[in-house]
């Protein structure tokens, strides 16, 4: 691929990363090649300055007092609440639970359902390629429940079957927990059909939105999920906050997850009364900051725009992959139609470890190991992969570095 | 550059590319599974010891270069030593790769590792083999890295 042919011209891609205070330095004396995007995203400095500009004038606790300041800083996470609300295409801001990130989201809705909906015999549906965070939850609620897990099974391409998955939709269903973009393989799930087939049945369905929330513009309502979770450091925001977004009447119908201040409307040592939704959900002090610096993220994101964003990333996984198939030996795992910015390979006789290491003196950040997603790599019958996964500041150039590193590890361990 | 040479010394090299020692030990009398979590690779480490001795040791798995090359390397040390030498190498070769002992005291191949301590992230890699040694020693039949 040709990078004048590039659908983004090289300067606005400049103008992004001059965006990213972190970007200018080095390792080992190199630039920063940074590929490692699906793990965290790097933060704008609009993310780093509402940071520091919230704890140098409007620190104090939120929904408590009755000065100034505690109202400001109420003011600013419930507007945090509606951009988020806004960036999923959500109803009412009342169906966003702030949480630590998709890990806590996830389990605060298996919490509720091990309260509410699963006993002996339910079935909870997930697929191969999902990250532990949507695989461990579900499994201790199995335990506490005797509810037991089914798994949509993939092909070599690193796709869903989905004739599988609705044979396994029946009666005993109770939920359906999905990955929209898969962080070890980068494969897009048709969510929305997915969601279709068990709605068809009355079955819920969990989207576990981690990867996708950078790369895809979301839309809940279109969707008609009934659970969306994401973090905010996989979109460009700060570490410790994220979403939950839930249909209103399983917010409703949820018992609390964890009870403490700011949950409850009233406390007697007989009895307490919840707060309404979403803060029957939020004990505790929550990350005010953190909120604040997820919105300033999503705007940033929604400024320069998503499909803007994903044309940019599309001509960096394209031109990625090209590149690397010029390395004899080397396996793309994960070759699904419809895939994000993330690329999962192995190359024969060099270990994805010494890849790693090698890469990391070059200057280049890239995941090695099995993202999470150990069922993901039994089914390709290897024990790690050497991830790159892209962000808007990505460049092409930076691809010729990544596959320049790789080529010379590889000839270093072929020797 | 120069400090992946260090890391990836020749004797590393070599070790990697024809390991020693690799397979199954079928009158093994000491077996044992060590698991690294962070990568996903996996070692078996079989011995077979004759009145205190290592007659015969070997292993099987898949790892990087540096956990195959350690593997091999501790089996062309150990055979022919006893369990109480075992240990020390055991423990020299802990705190050879932690940066606790310098290679010059160390026997040649078990120097080559010293470079890992400028990896601090690798050196699980290269003392798997090890732990996975000590745990069939003790009989514990698996083992995990979670510690360095
Ligand atoms: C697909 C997927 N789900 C869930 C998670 C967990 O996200 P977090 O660690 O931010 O809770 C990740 C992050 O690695 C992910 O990639």
């Amino acid at each position: 691929m040709d990078p004048v042919a590039t659908p983004l011209s090289e300067t606005i891609v400049t103008t992004w990363r001059a965006d990213f205070p972190i970007l200018q330095r080095t390792v080992y004396d190199k630039p920063l090649t940074y590929l490692d995007n699906a793990a965290t995203t790097q933060k704008p400095r609009t993310v780093i300055e509402v940071l520091r500009h919230f704890y140098s004038t409007l620190n104090s606790n939120v929904h408590r007092g009755v000065y100034y300041l505690s109202e400001q800083a109420t003011e600013h996470y419930e507007a945090a609440r509606r951009t988020v609300q806004q960036y999923l295409g959500a109803p009412s801001p009342k169906e966003i639970v702030f949480v630590r990130g998709t890990t806590e989201a996830i389990n605060l809705v298996a919490h509720c359902m091990v309260r509410t909906r699963l006993r002996e015999g339910s079935e909870i549906v997930l697929s191969h390629m999902e990250h532990h965070s949507n695989i461990v939850p579900w499994q201790l609620a199995a335990e506490q429940t005797g509810a037991r897990l089914r798994v949509i099974p993939i092909t070599e391409q690193g796709e869903l079957d989905l004739d599988h998955y609705e044979a396994l939709l029946t009666e005993r269903t109770a939920l359906v927990a999905i990955v929209h973009v898969s962080n070890s393989l980068g494969t897009i799930n048709p969510v929305r059909e997915l969601i279709q087939k068990a709605h068809e049945r009355d079955i819920p369905v969990l989207v576990d939105g981690a990867q996708a929330i950078a790369h895809l513009q979301v839309n809940v309502q279109e969707l008609d999920c009934d659970f969306y979770a994401f973090s905010g450091h996989k979109v460009y925001g700060p570490t410790g906050i994220g979403a939950l977004y839930a249909k209103r009447r399983w917010l409703e119908t949820f018992p609390p997850y964890q009870g403490g201040g700011d949950m409850i409307r009233q406390v007697t040592f007989e009895r307490t009364l919840y707060n309404e939704i979403p803060y029957k959900f939020e004990a505790g002090t929550p990350n005010i900051a953190g909120a604040v610096g997820l919105k300033a993220a999503l705007e940033y994101v929604q400024a320069l725009g998503l499909d803007t964003i994903a044309t940019h990333e599309r001509t960096l996984l394209e031109y990625a992959t090209e590149r690397l198939q010029s390395i004899p030996g080397l396996r793309i795992i994960g070759t699904a139609r419809q895939k994000a910015a993330i690329i999962s390979f192995v190359v024969d006789d060099v270990h994805p470890h010494d890849i790693g290491t090698f890469l990391d003196r070059e200057g280049v950040a890239i995941r090695v190991g099995h993202h999470c997603t150990q069922p993901v790599m039994s089914f390709f019958g290897v024990p790690a992969t050497s991830r790159a996964s892209f962000a808007l500041y990505n460049t092409l150039e930076e691809i010729d570095r990544f596959v320049a590193a790789l080529q010379k590890a590889v000839a270093f361990f072929r020797m | 550059m120069d400090e992946l040479r260090e890391l990836y010394q020749q004797i590393i090299l070599e070790h990697y590319r024809n390991p020693r020692n690799v397979g199954e030990l079928p009158d093994a009398t000491h077996k044992a599974e060590g698991n690294n979590p962070l990568c996903g690779d996996c070692l078996e480490v079989a011995l077979r010891i004759i009145n205190d001795h290592i007659v015969d040791i070997r292993f099987r798995g898949k790892g990087c270069a540096i956990s195959q090359a350690s593997a091999s390397v501790m089996t062309t040390l150990l055979k022919g030593k006893t369990v109480k030498e075992a240990d020390e190498l055991f423990e020299r070769f802990h705190r050879l790769v932690t940066g606790i002992e310098s290679p010059s005291a160390q026997p040649g191949t078990l120097a080559a590792f010293a470079g890992i301590r400028e990896f601090p992230s690798r050196v699980k890699c290269a003392t798997l083999a090890w732990h996975t040694l000590r745990a069939a020693l003790q009989n514990v039949p698996e083992v995990t890295t979670t510690e360095e």
